[in-house]
């Protein structure tokens, strides 16, 4: 049975959108894949944390889908942290449920590469940004594995990377469905694409 | 009396006979119109010479037509379609009329009835192919909007035709015709007031009553109509409706132009009146029945005999006429950029000649500018040719249309594009409010009260809102219902409401409606009668004076707004039950159960306000709910982190 993807997607201005967007309609047609638009689902912030808790019982691999904003997720993401992965659910005490699954974060970011590296103007990378998101998921009992971006993501389409970066993202989901992951090497790398087992040609 | 009864009786039965017959097989209402005649007249012999003198009377139906034409002519609507309809529909026109002229005059045929052949063919059939597209839900894409400019452009043409038309006039015809004339002592022309008078004088005295028609129309008709509406008598506003039309007809018969020049310049002159929508309806039953009582009366005088005798001459000129048509829109449609099978969509539903086909040439008779024995053949030629468009149709679905499905994410397109429009009964203090966010958003509404101060006032403020009573089902046709995304009630009328919902559910099955509702009850009716959403519309805002006095007493601002999240999560919980109880519930009053599930509720509601910390299932404080104190403790001494890591990586399949 090929793993069930769950990816939690939030972007507050989606008619602005240039890649994530794509990028989202792209998920939506490939199996094993669902799709939540968080701001969509919640446009009052009112998280129904009920059904948010069945979906992850319901999904082997969590994916926050997200532009990076001052370093962190949009809102409604933090807001969904803060509901839904209660203490007795997600953590503690019996709080078992998300044991054994993966959890990545998907995300364009403004900066170039070079600006998220110890010595440019961003000072960290964004696998060192994205700590919180890490150790939530290592407390929560899951496999945290790197992210997947895409830089200079103002321009990207200008530049000509989106088609690419679709391209690319259709082989992870495929190597995530497919448990083509390479577990070590996720433990320390910087980029999804460093660890996922390629079977195509593909631009890391 | 009596014989005016058989025949009246005859020529309704034959309609309603064959028109709801022709429709069902897909022929459009004009088709069965035209086959009711041809089965009354030639076939069985039912009516004889009347046909003509009726013919006179039904055209008045067509001096309504172009009334309603005009008022469908929104200037700002014209301007944003100014390309296609000035190119695509005027090279149309010209085009087709040239080629067709041209090939006449090889033929040998008088330069002048050549020209007038060439108008008549160059029109298509607006009722067969709006209808047909309608139907078949193309009205939005690029061919059905390509269609529609030809087919405005062409309604408009019809105008300078008419007019143009007499100048064409044959002597010879014309004294044939007078030598018949003189038997019958005809009543044509001595009411004119203009017989006699010097030329510049008659320019006077057109340019006159142009001006009265203009600037009547735009100044006295809305005092008038304001004043009529006030009275609220429904036939006294449709007698009004019909003393402008008529009025407006005599007015241009007296100083000689053509009466239906006139009605159209008054369509347009009121095309932006806030009584535009209430004038189409009323207008409307009598366009309709006048001008299907002209069709019947144009197959009634069909000559089978003619076809008979010319069969091979009258399919060989359908069948150049569809040729012609087709490849000048085609080509046209191939300049303007119109792709795929929206092209053949254009080229094979442009394809037929026309409903005006026939009031071209019965007026070009009339003013001698064509003998009889090729206006028969053309009739002919028109009325096959309309015959044949279904089938056309036909051949674009079950062909044309597979060969391009491969090209359909041009089509998604079209969907995105169009923001949508809705229809907002209702614009009293809660139609207001909505129609202003959806305005400020660029969306576009149509706006229907029954109440003709607020409409002016409203207008005043430059809201486009029109007089009507949104409860009547032949105003929301004539507004759009058929074309609007979106339907919105907020008629203070607690009863109209829910019937209105429930006639829109039957009409248009799959159109969303909005409601307003004044309370639960009425929320339920509404559910009832099938609305898709429903607000009641003191809901929110007693809620948010609910949350604002907890605040003042004394509860934190952002406690006091998850209590009334919770609130209304617990509530609309419950809601689906006591609907169901609702349903179930007899006249006399409210049902125990009823009774009991509220009771039920409101012990729900109060048990979600409670703030426990420790319960988990605390509705209002989920999520904020800390963890028990100590377990920092519990996970560092039993779970080392490093355990959960390990762990998670052997246990992952």
């Amino acid at each position: 049975m090929p793993n069930k993807i769950l990816i939690l997607f939030a972007h507050p201005s989606q008619h602005r959108s240039e890649v994530n967007l794509p990028l989202i309609e792209t998920s939506k047609t490939i199996e094993d894949v669902t799709v939540i638009d968080l701001y969509a689902e919640y446009p009052d912030y009112c998280i129904d944390i009920e059904r948010e808790q069945q979906l992850l019982r319901e999904h082997d691999i969590i994916v926050f889908m997200f532009p990076l904003y001052w370093y962190s997720t949009p809102s409604i993401l933090k807001e969904w942290q803060d509901l839904v992965l209660e203490y007795g659910f997600a953590y503690g005490h019996d709080g078992t449920e998300l044991h054994g699954k993966k959890l990545l974060c998907a995300i364009t970011a403004g900066g170039s590469e070079t600006a998220y590296k110890t010595h440019g103007y961003n000072h960290y990378t964004i696998r060192q940004l994205l700590r919180p998101i890490e150790q939530t998921a290592t407390l929560c009992g899951m496999l945290y594995l790197p992210p997947y971006a895409l830089f200079g993501s103002r321009t990207a389409l200008e530049d000509g990377k989106v088609v690419q970066h679709l391209e690319n993202w259709k082989g992870i989901l495929d190597c995530l469905r497919h448990n083509r992951i390479d577990v070590e090497r996720a433990e320390t790398a910087e980029k999804l694409n460093e660890c996922v087992k390629q079977t195509l040609g593909m631009n890391p | 009396m009596t014989a005016y009864f058989i025949q009246a009786f005859i020529y309704l039965c034959a309609a309603v006979i064959a028109v709801p017959l022709a429709k069902r097989f897909g022929l459009g209402s004009v088709l069965g119109y035209l086959i009711a005649g041809v089965v009354i007249g030639p076939v069985v012999g039912l009516v004889g010479e009347e046909t003509e003198t009726l013919q006179h009377f039904a055209e008045f139906g067509v001096v309504m037509m172009l009334f309603l034409v005009g008022l469908e002519l929104e200037p700002r609507m014209l301007w944003s379609m100014r390309n296609r309809l000035l190119g695509l529909g005027g090279m149309q026109v010209t085009l087709t009329a040239t080629a067709i002229m041209s090939i006449s005059l090889l033929f040998g045929i008088d330069w002048r009835i050549a020209l007038t052949i060439g108008l008549i063919l160059a029109l298509s059939s607006t009722a067969i192919v709006l209808q047909t597209l309608n139907e078949k839900g193309l009205t939005r894409t690029e061919g059905g909007r390509g269609a529609f400019a030809v087919l405005l452009f062409q309604d408009i043409a019809v105008i300078p035709m008419l007019a143009l038309i007499p100048l064409l006039e044959i002597p010879e015809l014309a004294e044939t015709a007078q030598s018949l004339v003189a038997q019958t002592t005809d009543t044509h022309g001595h009411l004119e007031l203009i017989s006699g008078l010097p030329n510049w004088i008659y320019a006077m005295v057109v340019l006159g009553a142009i001006a009265t028609v203009v600037l009547g129309g735009h100044y006295l008709s809305r005092p008038l109509f304001r004043f009529v509406a006030q009275s609220e008598l429904r036939e006294v506003f449709t007698a009004t409706a019909l003393m402008l039309v008529i009025g407006i007809a005599a007015l241009m018969s007296l100083v000689g132009l053509s009466p239906a020049l006139g009605t159209f310049l008054a369509g347009v002159v009121l095309a932006n009146s806030e009584f535009k929508h209430e004038l189409e309806t009323n207008i409307e039953p009598f366009k309709g029945l006048l001008l299907g009582l002209f069709f019947i009366t144009v197959g009634a005088g069909i000559d089978f005999a003619v076809l008979v005798q010319n069969w091979m001459l009258v399919t060989t000129l359908v069948a150049a006429v569809i040729v012609i048509k087709a490849g000048v829109v085609y080509l046209l449609a191939r300049t303007f950029g119109i792709g795929s099978s929206d092209r053949w969509l254009v080229t094979l539903g442009l394809a037929q000649a026309g409903e005006f086909g026939f009031v071209l040439l019965a007026f070009s008779l009339q003013n001698n500018v064509i003998p009889a024995d090729i206006a028969q053949l053309l009739a002919l030629v028109v009325a096959i040719s309309m015959f044949l468009t279904p089938a056309l149709f036909i051949f674009f679905d079950q062909v044309l249309v597979p060969r391009f499905e491969t090209s359909d994410a041009q089509r998604e397109e079209d969907v995105i594009d169009g923001k949508g429009s809705v229809l907002i009964a209702g614009i009293g203090r809660f139609g207001q409010i909505v129609n202003r966010l959806l305005v400020a958003n660029g969306i576009e509404t149509i706006v229907l009260d029954h109440d003709a101060r607020q409409v002016d006032n409203l207008r005043q403020l430059d809201v486009k809102s029109y007089f009507g009573d949104a409860t009547r089902p032949d105003l929301l046709e004539t507004a759009g219902l058929k074309e609007v995304d979106l339907f919105v009630i907020a008629i203070d009328d607690r009863e109209r409401a829910v019937e209105l919902a429930q006639h829109i559910r039957q009409r248009c099955p799959r159109l969303a409606i909005l409601a307003r509702a004044f309370d639960q009850i009425h929320y339920y009716q509404l559910k009832q009668a099938g609305a898709d959403f429903i607000i009641k519309e003191t809901y929110h805002a007693a809620l948010d004076m609910g949350c604002e006095a907890l605040t003042r007493l004394g509860f934190h601002p952002f406690r006091a707004e998850q209590l009334k999240n919770a609130f209304i999560t617990t509530e609309n919980e419950t809601v689906e039950d006591m609907y169901q109880s609702w349903t179930s519930s007899t006249e006399s009053g409210i049902s125990p159960g009823y009774r009991e599930l509220f009771m039920q509720q409101e012990a729900a509601i109060r048990a979600a306000m409670k703030s426990d910390r420790s319960d988990r299932h605390s509705v209002s404080e989920r999520g904020w709910n800390p963890p028990p104190k100590g377990y920092a403790e519990e996970i560092a001494n039993t779970t080392d982190a490093d355990d959960i890591v390990d762990g998670n990586l052997s246990g992952n399949n």
